[in-house]
Parts: C-alpha cells; structure tokens; sequence
C-alpha cells in the first residue's frame, strides 16, 4: 500500500501545497462532514502539546471520526521502557491513522516507516510541524489571496524557531522575498541563508524593528524571544524588549499585512492590536482546523473531489 | 623486489587493503566484519610509506569484497586502495566511492534523534563531496565527514 503518511512538507511541491489549500478552503466552507464516519483516529502525544493536539481531535471530531489516544506520556509504557514500534504497531492494530508528537527528532518518520497505517507528525522534537507549516500557509494564501511574491517578515527567535524554518523552506516556490529581524544570538542560522541562496529565495537582514522596517510587509510573521535560549542572560536583558509590537509601530503598514504567531504568545504582540484589522492569529489558529482536516483527509485517501462531491453529509 | 622492502608477506589469493591511515585501523577491520573472518589475515600497523609517511594495510587471504561491502569504508578512511591478488598477482585496483545511503554504520551526533533512542538501524545521506556532509535520515542532522562516529 502507499504510504500516504504525513512527516513533513519540505519536499512538497507547489502542486501538492496548492492541493491541500485548496481542501482546506472546502472545510472553511463546511466544517462539519461526515467524510471519516467509522473511522479511529489516534492521537498519541508523547509530548504535551494542548493546542496542536485539540487541533487535530476537533478536526476528527467534525469529520466525524472518532478519537482514541493519550495527552499525556505519563499514562503510556513508554516509561516502562516500551519501544516506539511497540507502541505503534499495537496502536494501529487499533485505529485507521495515527496523529504523533514525539519529543523525539526523527520519531515520525521512523513510525511511517514501521506503521501499517498513516501516521501524521503532529511535531517530533525540533525536526518538524508540518500540520503548523500548513495552517501558515493556508493562512497567508487566505489574506493574500496568492502565495507568490510576497514580502514576509519573521521577527524573534529565528534560530530554534521550528515554524520559521517549515515556513522558509516551504515558501520556496512561490518566489517570496524573506525579512529576518532577530537578536544576534537568536539570527537565522547560516545553513538556511546557505538554503535561501541555493534556492532562489531573497533575503534581508534587519537591525532595526520599527515603523519604517516593517512598512513594507505583507505578512508579519512573530515569535517569541526565550529567556531559556539564551547562554547569555545579559544580552537577553538587553534584547527582551527590542522584539515587541507595539501598535504605533504599524503606522506605516501596508493595508494588506497581516500578523501571525504560532501562539501561545507572552507580550511580544501588544494587546491593544488584537482590535486592529492587522491582527490574524486568532483566525490562523482556526485556519488549523482547516488545515488539519485537510491533512487528515488526504492521510486517509480522500480526495479533493470527494470533498467537493461530498453533498449530503453536511445538510 | 628486494627482500627488505617487503614489510608484510605476499598474498597468493585475496585482498590487499593499502593506505589505510593507522588512526583508522581498527575501525576498517570493525567495519569489514574481519573479526568474524575464518581465512589467515596479516596486519601491518606504522608501517613507512612515501605518500602518507605512516600507513596501515591488512591482507586477508582467500577473501573478496562486494563494491558495497568496501563502499562502507569512505566513512572512515576514503583514500584506501584495494588490490584483489590470484595467484600472487594483481588482477584489479579498486578506490573506494561513497555511497549515496549508508545504513547501519555511522552514529548520529543529535542526542534526541530517535536512532539514538530506539533499537533500530541509523540511515544517513551523503550530501556531496563539496559540502563533505552526512545528513541523518530521521532527525535531518548533518554531520561533517571529519567528524564521523560509527555506530
């Protein structure tokens, strides 16, 4: 059987990218389908994850699959010294697909290795989100009304940050020109510059965070900056206040830009912007149920024309 | 050939393993399974050698190797020639190349990839000469060619 497994979108291309936008756009329509009725969906969260993993149970549950699964690795034998194939094999014995975080870098892809079914990365360790990398792009297409050519900014952490660099190396087909604002110690890493310039991809660094940086941006795309990332708290004291939005900064934004966070947020998005038609990270938040019913879907072998011709389920 | 140029005795049939760097030795012999080895095999550690000044060599006897077998040993020592020897003669000169996939040999550095956690083969990607990179299968970790550890 193919391996219809969901581990990571790097090697998407545009097409496929274009495809689950395109399904997500039919679950904004009509969220609730009875496409999986009779279907189990696991989600085994061998790391917290409350957001990614409400997420993805909600899509299931408007699919209307039903959900078995942990949240929790403490109840798991995991921590009595069970491998990650054990645990696999005997959960898909069980249900039709397998949601994962794993702490783990690499767990995802060695379980679609070892599965009879689909496993979806809902996260491993450090590695990838592809499920996040998704709801951003169909999110920036949604405000957009295009994926190409577009001036993104990503300000914060853009060493450790995981999304920044899905979102990097999946906007590589769209021809988008990347803004990186960052603290020394939290800059893009040399290899993703390295990845930039092999694929075409345009860059600016930026010193400055201010009105005029950001004037030309069509996607603000924020992160937080970690005490914990931090070798040198001196610096981090320095630097802790220099990464925030503040509502006069968006003085001079285009009327189009947009701002998203992965949340949870701290206080690097002022909160009197909430009000301001700038603001998108609650919507891209429900962008990820979208998105995540999409991946889901397609995991399972639906495809974009089911969804379409699907007519009955949601009357 | 004079008598006491010849540092380790001549093979009839087999394999002459040359220019092996002594750091390397032992992970060349680890790496070609020659512990599980029934025929004779010689050793020869320091010796002199013009290219490298001190080299290694391993005749093993009766013995021939598969290109994937001796691919295995880019990771550790890429310049190794490899003679196969009938009747005391050489009958092929091989180098070794790198493989595009390397299964089971080489360790990833990344503490939290899941190889490193879980009872199972490691797999890395050589990423080209240029970039002298492995690239882990699962975590994505590359790791440089120098810095190779095996498993």
């Amino acid at each position: 059987m193919e391996n219809r497994s969901l581990v990571t979108i790097a090697n998407h291309s545009r097409e496929r990218i274009e495809y689950l936008i395109r399904m997500a756009q039919e679950f904004e329509k009509h969220r609730n389908r009875r496409l999986l009725e009779g279907r189990i969906v696991a989600t085994l969260f061998f790391e917290p994850s409350t957001r990614t993993r409400l997420s993805f149970e909600t899509a299931a549950n408007r699919l209307g699959a039903k959900v078995i699964g942990f949240a929790d690795p403490k109840v798991t034998s995991g921590t009595k010294g069970e491998t990650l194939k054990d645990t696999i094999m005997m959960v898909s014995s069980y249900a039709d697909i397998i949601v994962m975080r794993h702490y783990l870098e690499g767990a995802a892809q060695y379980a679609s290795e070892v599965s009879p079914v689909p496993i979806v990365n809902a996260g491993d360790g450090a590695n990838q989100h592809p499920s996040q990398t998704m709801l951003d792009l169909y999110t920036i297409y949604q405000t957009q009304g295009t994926l190409d050519n577009l001036d993104i900014y990503l300000v914060g952490d853009l060493k450790y940050g995981r999304t920044v660099h899905s979102l990097l190396t999946a906007m590589r087909h769209f021809s988008p020109t990347f803004h990186f604002i960052a603290p020394d110690e939290l800059a893009m890493p040399e290899h993703y510059k390295m990845y930039c310039r092999q694929n075409g991809i345009k860059f600016v660094e930026h010193q400055d965070f201010d009105a005029d940086t950001i004037a030309g941006a069509d996607i603000l795309y924020m992160t937080r900056v970690q005490r914990e990332r931090f070798t040198d708290l001196d610096e981090y004291e320095r630097v802790k206040d220099r990464y925030l939005l503040s509502r006069a900064m968006l003085s001079k934004a285009k009327p189009n830009m947009k701002i998203l966070h992965p949340l949870p947020r701290v206080n690097e998005i002022e909160y009197s912007i909430d009000d301001t038609p700038y603001a998108y990270y609650f919507q891209q938040a429900q962008n990820g149920l979208y998105a995540r019913q999409a991946i889901l879907c397609d995991s399972l072998g639906i495809t974009l024309d089911d969804i379409i011709n699907d007519k009955i389920s949601f009357k | 050939m004079k008598r006491q140029e010849l540092q380790v005795a001549a093979l009839e049939n087999g394999t002459v393993i040359d220019h092996i760097p002594s750091s390397k030795l032992f992970q060349v012999i680890s790496l070609l399974h020659l512990e599980e080895l029934n025929s004779s095999a010689t050793v020869g550690y320091n010796l002199k050698s013009k290219k490298m000044g001190q080299k290694s060599i391993i005749k093993i006897a009766d013995k021939f190797f598969s290109d994937d077998e001796i691919n295995q040993l880019s990771v550790v020592a890429p310049n190794v020639t490899l003679s196969t020897i009938r009747d005391y003669e050489v009958v092929e000169k091989k180098e070794v190349h790198m493989p595009e996939e390397l299964i089971g040999i080489v360790r990833c550095d990344n503490h939290k990839c899941i190889t490193n956690n879980e009872p199972m083969r490691t797999r890395f990607h050589f990423l080209g000469k240029e970039r002298g990179t492995l690239q882990c299968h699962y975590c994505n970790r590359e790791i440089s060619l120098s810095d190779v550890k095996l498993v």
